[in-house]
């Protein structure tokens, strides 16, 4: 499954795309994994409540399932208009 | 309806009139511009990040739910992406009606929605700085006039 980060999650991570090779049946069971990986994915995942998440580019909840699921966005909250 | 994301600078105002152009018996044309705003006098040029694929379902989406709940004849949404300066527009949205107030109503129902439902992100870098500009919670909170029961 392809991993994407968006504006300061990309920053702090350090890079925009990565493929994950992953059990996690739902978002924040994903989120556990990248955030055991190394000290910068635990910084990005710190606040949950900074954050923003899409399955397969629809815009849904930490609790969702990613079975199945194509990609998975991180970012921050949109600041579009 | 018709959906542009952009890297270019567009010219609003013959949008405008093409948009205009295209209608038949719409009585009411209501469009929006966002501009670049130098807030503290210090604005170099700002960064807008977008998410491409979801930017395009999302702004699609938007656009469909208020083609649904107002009567309109069409709608266009542009959005820029990439650097920007000062007075340089940042995106538009129009809206046709055979009525004032569905116009209105569906023009200010998209700049909510795209305040803070498509994946824009925007940076900025001043003379002295490099940030990420911060969501507001009164963006968030405009979208509570428009929930129904």
């Amino acid at each position: 499954m392809d991993v994407l980060y968006f504006a300061w999650v990309r920053e702090r991570i350090g890079l925009p795309k990565e493929t994950v090779d992953t059990k996690a049946t739902t978002v924040l069971d994903l989120i556990e994994e990248l955030r055991a990986r190394e000290e910068r994915y635990a910084l990005a995942f710190s606040d949950l409540s900074a954050l923003r998440v899409a399955v397969d580019q629809d815009l849904t909840d930490f609790d969702a399932s990613i079975i199945g699921a194509r990609e998975v966005a991180f970012f921050p909250p949109m600041t579009g208009g | 309806m018709r959906i542009i994301v952009q890297k270019d600078p567009f010219d609003g105002g013959s949008e405008l009139n093409s948009f205009t152009a295209a209608q038949s018996n719409m009585g009411a044309i209501v469009s929006f511009t966002g501009i670049v705003r130098d807030v503290s006098a210090v604005l170099k040029h700002m960064d807008i990040e977008h998410y491409p694929g979801m930017t395009e379902r999302a702004l699609e989406q938007i656009a469909s739910d208020a083609m649904a709940r107002w009567d309109l004849g069409d709608v266009l949404v542009i959005h820029r992406y990439g650097k920007m300066h000062p007075e340089d527009p940042i995106m538009m949205v129009a809206t046709a009606s055979k009525h004032r107030k569905d116009a209105f109503e569906a023009a200010d129902f998209l700049m909510d929605f795209l305040k803070s439902r498509a994946p824009f992100w925007k940076k900025e870098q001043t003379l002295t700085s490099d940030d990420w500009v911060a969501s507001k919670q009164e963006d968030e909170d405009a979208l509570k006039r428009w929930s129904r029961p």
